[in-house]
């Protein structure tokens, strides 16, 4: 089964942050949602009575200190809606002696019938690195595209991983510390690609001043609570700041 | 100064095949050339009916003599505890000798020669004996294991035994820093070969020792396909249930009551030895001139060129053909069969029964499997092809299933041919070939020592030699099989080196 493969569209604005105004009556089921649910493990949950709403078209940071449970929160965000959301973990999940190109286009391997997978792995056809060519090299990763990924830094391991994240094109992007090993340039270029290709974006972040950026909402967790759920238009980098602190 | 060569910054930025791709490829088009020279045609008239004879004596195994079997299954065991246990303190000892180039170059020469063909030799001198199949496991044996340990020793963590107190001596280093760190994998290693050693032990049945392979030689020979599947299940039971049997803390009363088991009057023929080792496997013309005449050494050189031309090339020739097609097969049985086992692929329960037939597949020995793969397609390579591979694949899908039990996979990671495809193949390909390049050699001594059923590699010929009283040729030809074996062992270990083959797990996601 070869579905075609629409091309995502190349046009990215430098600020794509529009904050929709949530429409107050919406008939429509909101694209996750959590009610009073208890997340973690039987003997020791590390969230109790969670409610959780996103609708769809916003782009959601969820920020707090290293622990708080944020990575159980999108993972359990990810199981809800595995079908139509990518998701970017906090490991790569790279398949080390495989390139580059491989580690990305394996972002496809449900598009395409098992023969033509097998055939693009011993030798790559050129209309797939045609169409990875320019996302590696938005990444940075064009030079190593044919490169294992064991050889790569953790950066540009990561790299990979975003854009094998990319490539799978669907309408919501679910990221765990998608930007974690890169440097500032790069992060802020891996978020516009990032927001301006996905109508949902849930992201873990601890750069706050990028959540402000790149996000529409906040939600900040401490203690196994959310302790703060909010349109950025409303908040300044100091406040979220508090939430790192005891 | 010459000029440093610039690299070039798009090296990577084309698609250029790698070199364990390469390798693939082209060991995978010489069995194809080789597919093509070697004889694969069926020689019996109805190989389906006796397919359904020995399907149906499989169903409906029996045992004609219990007491009989049950003796040889003891002296089997004998053979294999005593043999192991002995070649591993031998091979030890080696081990912590082996930066000496003799002892590795001695090492390598003892292990090149098949356990059957020492057999061979000993038969002539101390007839079948205890003495004989004891030294025909002990003396290969002894050089594997002192190969492997050494190997073992030299990758196992030496922080220990660099800091240890300088003046320490060499043996009280060797034993506390060195082998008690590795000691779980030496353990391991030897609990392995002591399955390795009741296959062996068994096939020594083939030339006539009282051991199982004995009967099943003669069960299957004479049609008798009930009974050899009684002795082949019991075989495969004792095998399979290893783990239960063969802890440490039984180990000293099973060598003590194998000592009581087996029969030691050997009567050791001073005069015989003698005059086998100093005079029958001499070259003829040796023998005839005596050894101080040039006259001798002349025809001697004409001698061998003669046994050259007619029987060892031919012998080494199809040896390499059917080696080389046996490599392939079993990789490709190895690739197609570790998922079986494989927690990424199959629940528990369903994995129980890969497990199963694994242990089936990889615990009768090749000669056998080889054996009545023959009855039903008559002399050619392909009993020979089909039991290496098969033999050899189950036992590297065993080793590289294993491997995926750590493997940790993404939450949205692919499935079915995918997952197999591009998530763990990858992962666990670089191991698979260093395990395939290990077993190149065995599979090269497995491909000589076929030629017993009737297959013209140098096994052939050497049985024949045998056959003919000509002690001569037949360690002529052993040595050309020895010289062979050393040669594959040092392509492979050349290649294992070249591309960083290694057999350690590289299948962990990088984690932060």
């Amino acid at each position: 089964m070869i579905q075609p493969h629409s091309a995502p569209s190349e046009t990215t604005t430098a600020m794509p942050i529009e904050p929709k105004p949530a429409s107050p009556i919406s008939f429509k089921q909101p694209l996750f949602q959590l009610e009073s649910q208890s997340i973690g493990w039987d003997s020791k949950p590390v969230f109790e009575n969670l409610d959780l709403t996103i609708e769809k078209g916003e782009k959601v940071a969820i920020v707090g200190k290293s622990g708080a449970g944020k990575s159980t929160l999108v993972r359990t965000l990810y199981q809800q809606q595995s079908k139509t959301a990518a998701y970017c973990g906090q490991e790569y999940g790279l398949v080390p002696s495989l390139s580059v190109f491989h580690n990305i286009y394996m972002g496809q391997l449900d598009k395409h019938h098992f023969a033509y997978n097998l055939v693009n792995l011993l030798r790559p056809f050129k209309a797939q690195v045609d169409k990875i060519s320019p996302l590696a090299e938005r990444l940075g990763l064009q030079e190593s595209l044919f490169q294992s990924a064991d050889r790569l830094s953790g950066g540009q391991q990561q790299r990979v991983a975003v854009a094998r994240t990319l490539l799978q094109n669907k309408s919501t992007f679910i990221g765990d510390e998608p930007i974690s090993s890169v440097d500032e340039v790069q992060s802020e270029q891996i978020l516009e690609l990032i927001t301006s290709r996905h109508n949902t974006v849930i992201l873990t972040l601890h750069n706050v001043d990028l959540a402000l950026r790149f996000c529409n909402r906040i939600v900040g967790i401490r203690n196994g609570k959310i302790e703060l759920d909010s349109s950025t238009k409303n908040l300044s980098a100091s406040q979220l700041r508090s939430l790192y602190q005891d | 100064m010459p000029p440093v060569p610039l690299l070039k910054p798009d090296s990577f930025s084309r698609f250029q095949s790698t070199g364990v791709q390469k390798l693939s490829l082209s060991l995978l088009l010489v069995a194809i050339a080789c597919l093509l020279l070697a004889d694969t045609s069926i020689n019996t008239s109805e190989p389906w009916q006796e397919i359904s004879r020995i399907g149906l004596g499989m169903l409906t195994p029996t045992i004609l003599s219990a007491p009989e079997l049950f003796s040889s299954l003891a002296t089997t065991l004998a053979f294999a505890l005593l043999g192991v246990s002995v070649s591993a303190l031998l091979g030890m000892l080696l081990a912590h000798l082996f930066e000496w180039r003799v002892v590795r170059v001695v090492s390598a020469f003892i292990r090149s020669i098949h356990e059957l063909f020492w057999a061979l030799l000993f038969l002539q001198v101390f007839g079948l004996s205890t003495l004989t199949g004891l030294l025909a496991i002990i003396i290969p044996y002894t050089g594997i294991f002192a190969k492997v340990y050494a190997e073992t020793l030299e990758e196992s963590d030496q922080t220990a035994y660099q800091l240890l107190p300088p003046q320490t001596g060499r043996w009280s280093s060797h034993l506390y820093a060195r082998l008690m760190t590795a000691l779980p994998q030496l353990i391991h290693y030897t609990q392995y070969r002591l399955e390795c050693g009741i296959r062996s032990s068994s096939v020594l049945g083939f030339i006539g020792l009282p051991t199982l392979g004995f009967h099943l030689e003669s069960y299957f020979k004479q049609g008798y396909y009930s009974e050899a599947a009684g002795v082949l299940y019991l075989f495969i039971a004792v095998v399979a249930l290893m783990r239960f049997w063969a802890k440490r803390r039984f180990i000293m009363p099973l060598l003590i009551m194998s000592i009581l088991w087996l029969p030691f009057q050997t009567v050791v023929n001073t005069d015989l030895i003698l005059r086998f080792f100093g005079h029958d496997i001499l070259p003829s013309p040796l023998r005839q001139y005596g050894l101080s005449s040039i006259e001798g050494w002349q025809q001697t050189l004409s001698w061998s060129i003669t046994l050259w031309n007619e029987q060892a090339l031919i012998g080494s020739w199809n040896t390499l053909i059917l080696t080389q097609i046996a490599l392939v097969g079993s990789g490709i049985t190895a690739l197609l069969l570790y998922p079986l086992i494989s927690p990424l692929f199959f629940t528990r329960k369903k994995r129980v029964a890969g497990h199963l037939f694994l242990v089936i597949l990889r615990s009768i020995p090749e000669l056998i499997l080889a054996f009545i793969i023959l009855l039903i397609t008559g002399p050619s390579m392909i009993p020979a092809i089909f039991a290496l591979s098969w033999h050899n694949g189950a036992i590297i899908a065993h080793l590289i299933g294993r491997y995926t039990e750590i493997i940790k996979l993404r939450v949205d990671s692919p499935k079915g041919g995918n997952l197999y495809v591009y998530e763990v193949t990858p992962r666990i390909y670089k191991p698979f070939l260093a395990f395939l390049f290990y077993r190149w050699e065995v599979i090269l001594r497995e491909s000589a020592i076929l030629g017993i059923l009737g297959l013209h590699t140098l096994g052939f010929f050497i049985d024949s030699a045998f056959e003919e009283l000509r002690f001569d040729r037949a360690l002529f030809l052993i040595l050309i099989t020895a010289l062979l074996n050393i040669l594959v062992d040092s392509i492979s270990r050349t290649i294992r080196h070249r591309l960083r083959l290694s057999t350690n797990p590289n299948v962990q996601s990088r984690e932060i």
